[in-house]
């Protein structure tokens, strides 16, 4: 049997400003397993941080009910913070401290005795390779650094739940290597629960066990990546880029024009397997040939199962 | 759309919490990251805060005559707790309402600690930060105005007691505005309120200033130095100043940890 980590159940947030309501999320359900590497993925607005801070205790929803591990999500000496690390897209409240402070501190103020929290963070920044930045402000170091250094400070304490608001931002990839390393590490002997934010495709693609699609405050699909790309296997992405502006009269580009969307000479059309193929064919074929600059022809992602699902942007990220 | 599963045991093999830090050990680690920040971000400004206040006390040595010695204590007492004032009123009101204002808050409320404890360790680690200056401005304006050094040792629980009540005071501003600017202004406003009513004596203050003057709880400690500075404090009178203005901290220090949580909700609100 599988133990639930987070249950959440029919939250929804509301703030009001003047006359107008705005709905952060709204009727949010979603089990989180324990011991799952679980994805929250939406476009920038789409009520990604509002769901988390709500599973940490940080915002009480209006409506619904937060639970972990069964127990109500709360903030206090009593409440979530003694099962759960969080890690906010930014830290202001850490950036004037030296980095080694910063992850000693987190594990004293997590319960953690002094003795404990100087022999963890020296351990946490040897794994990711931080220990010759130890006695840095972290507001003196790299954008890059300065996220991995609060990836330590999430680390610290060794809590059976991670809760990380978009966690490799700004990392280059081989620290990106480096923290999924040090997640997964404490997955396999820890049983760590992961629940990350991201509006990474290929990294939601690549790391998660489950994903839930927000948009607009709700959840618009919840599975595995691999049963949710199924879930459009029937269709193809084409891209293609415009080296000076194709023949509008051309058949082949007609088509193209009337379903891709346009970022300048750059299209994007999803579309059966068949029609790709006629497309590919016209444009390969006809006088559109000469304005190709290039093409490719992928299989879907989890970008095209938001927008199959009525995704509303198409803001995510693909790098 | 639902996100729910269907086969899940609720809560029988859930990891062991962690036990929570007592509120002394919150407090202590709270104050620790706070002070070693310090170090890093906070030199310059106490080096301003230092210097308007030995600036006052040069500036009135040239108004104030040697046989004056209840202006001259009052000068002194008045000038060393005006650097509490500006650490704790002025730089914590915008510490907490720049915290509160870019989500700061979120790191400590994600902790398993009370906003009580975020607040005491906070305020603590600016009541310290402003001691070093304090009895620099003491020590120079008690040998400017040729005071007895003989009970200068008791602006050290002065300045202890001052700096936790005024920072707890400037904790209670940042966090309790909604808008950061609005918490440096007033910030500001009740550092300029303790420069006029602390620095200046009050003998030379109509009856109704009086009052707010005794409303301020820097009042306590200015006046439980200024008695020391001149030379013959009575034990009973300083446990009194002394008592009142740990009475504002507390009652100060309080007030933020309320404000505290819901601060962190109403945060990104």
């Amino acid at each position: 049997m599988t133990t639930t980590a987070f249950e959440v159940l029919g939250v929804s947030r509301c703030y009001r400003r003047r006359t107008d309501e705005v709905w952060a999320n709204r009727d949010i359900d979603l089990d989180v397993p324990a011991g799952d590497v679980f994805g929250i993925l939406g476009p920038n607005g789409a009520g990604k941080s509002t769901l988390i801070r709500q599973l940490v205790g940080l915002l009480q929803p209006d409506h619904g009910v937060i639970r972990l591990f069964g127990e109500p999500v709360r903030s206090g000496p009593r409440g979530v913070g003694t099962r759960l690390a969080y890690l906010a897209q930014d830290e202001p409240a850490l950036a004037e401290m030296p980095m080694a402070t910063a992850v000693s501190t987190t594990a004293r103020l997590r319960g953690r005795s002094r003795r404990d929290a100087r022999a963890a963070t020296v351990a946490i920044l040897d794994e990711l390779a931080l220990a010759d930045l130890a006695h840095r402000p972290l507001v003196t170091l790299s954008g890059g650094q300065r996220r991995l250094g609060c990836i330590a400070v999430a680390l610290a304490g060794d809590l059976p739940v991670l809760v990380l608001d978009e966690p490799t931002t700004g990392l280059d990839p081989v620290a990106r290597r480096a923290v999924w390393e040090a997640v997964s590490a404490r997955r396999r002997q820890h049983g760590t629960t992961v629940v990350l934010v991201t509006h990474n495709v290929l990294e939601a693609e690549a790391v998660l066990d489950r994903v839930a699609i927000l948009d607009g405050g709700r959840v618009i699909a919840c599975d595995t990546p691999g049963r949710l790309k199924a879930s459009v296997s029937d269709e193809v992405r084409l891209d293609v880029v415009w080296r000076s502006d194709p023949p509008l009269d051309d058949s082949a580009v007609a088509m193209l024009a009337a379903r891709a969307s346009r970022n300048g000479p750059r299209w994007s059309a999803r579309m059966n397997e068949l029609e790709a193929r006629a497309a590919l064919d016209g444009l390969l074929s006809g006088p559109a040939l000469r304005c190709l600059d290039d093409f490719t022809l992928a299989t879907p992602t989890l970008e095209d199962v938001y927008l199959a699902l009525g995704g509303r942007n198409d803001d995510l990220e693909r790098s | 759309m639902t996100g729910r599963t269907q086969v899940h045991e609720r809560t029988s093999t859930a990891p062991p919490a962690v036990a929570a830090p007592s509120f002394a050990a919150a407090v202590a680690g709270v104050y620790a990251g706070q002070l070693a920040r310090a170090r890093a971000a906070r030199g310059p400004l106490l080096f301003v805060a230092v210097l308007q206040s030995l600036g006052i006390e040069i500036l009135l040595r040239g108004v104030v005559r040697h046989d004056q010695p209840a202006t001259s204590s009052a000068i002194v007492a008045g000038s060393t707790i005006l650097v509490s004032a500006f650490v704790g009123l002025n730089l914590l009101a915008q510490r907490f309402g720049a915290l509160r204002a870019n989500g700061a808050l979120d790191y400590y409320g994600a902790l398993p600690i009370t906003g009580a404890a975020v607040v005491v360790g906070t305020a603590a680690s600016y009541a310290t930060f402003t001691i070093p200056g304090a009895l620099i401005t003491a020590t120079v304006g008690t040998a400017l105005f040729g005071l007895p050094f003989t009970y200068l040792w008791l602006a050290v629980p002065a300045c202890v007691v001052a700096g936790l009540a005024l920072s707890a005071v400037g904790a209670a501003i940042g966090l309790g505005l909604p808008r950061p600017e609005l918490a440096t202004t007033v910030g500001q406003l009740a550092m300029t309120a303790v420069l006029f009513l602390s620095v200046i004596p009050p003998a030379h203050f109509p009856a109704g200033l009086r009052g707010v003057r005794d409303a301020l709880p820097s009042t306590y400690p200015v006046d439980a130095l200024a008695a020391a500075l001149r030379g013959h404090p009575s034990a009973s009178g300083q446990l009194w100043r002394l008592a009142v203005a740990m009475g504002y901290a507390l009652l100060a220090l309080a007030l933020a940890g309320r404000v505290f949580r819901r601060s962190v909700d109403r945060a990104r609100g």
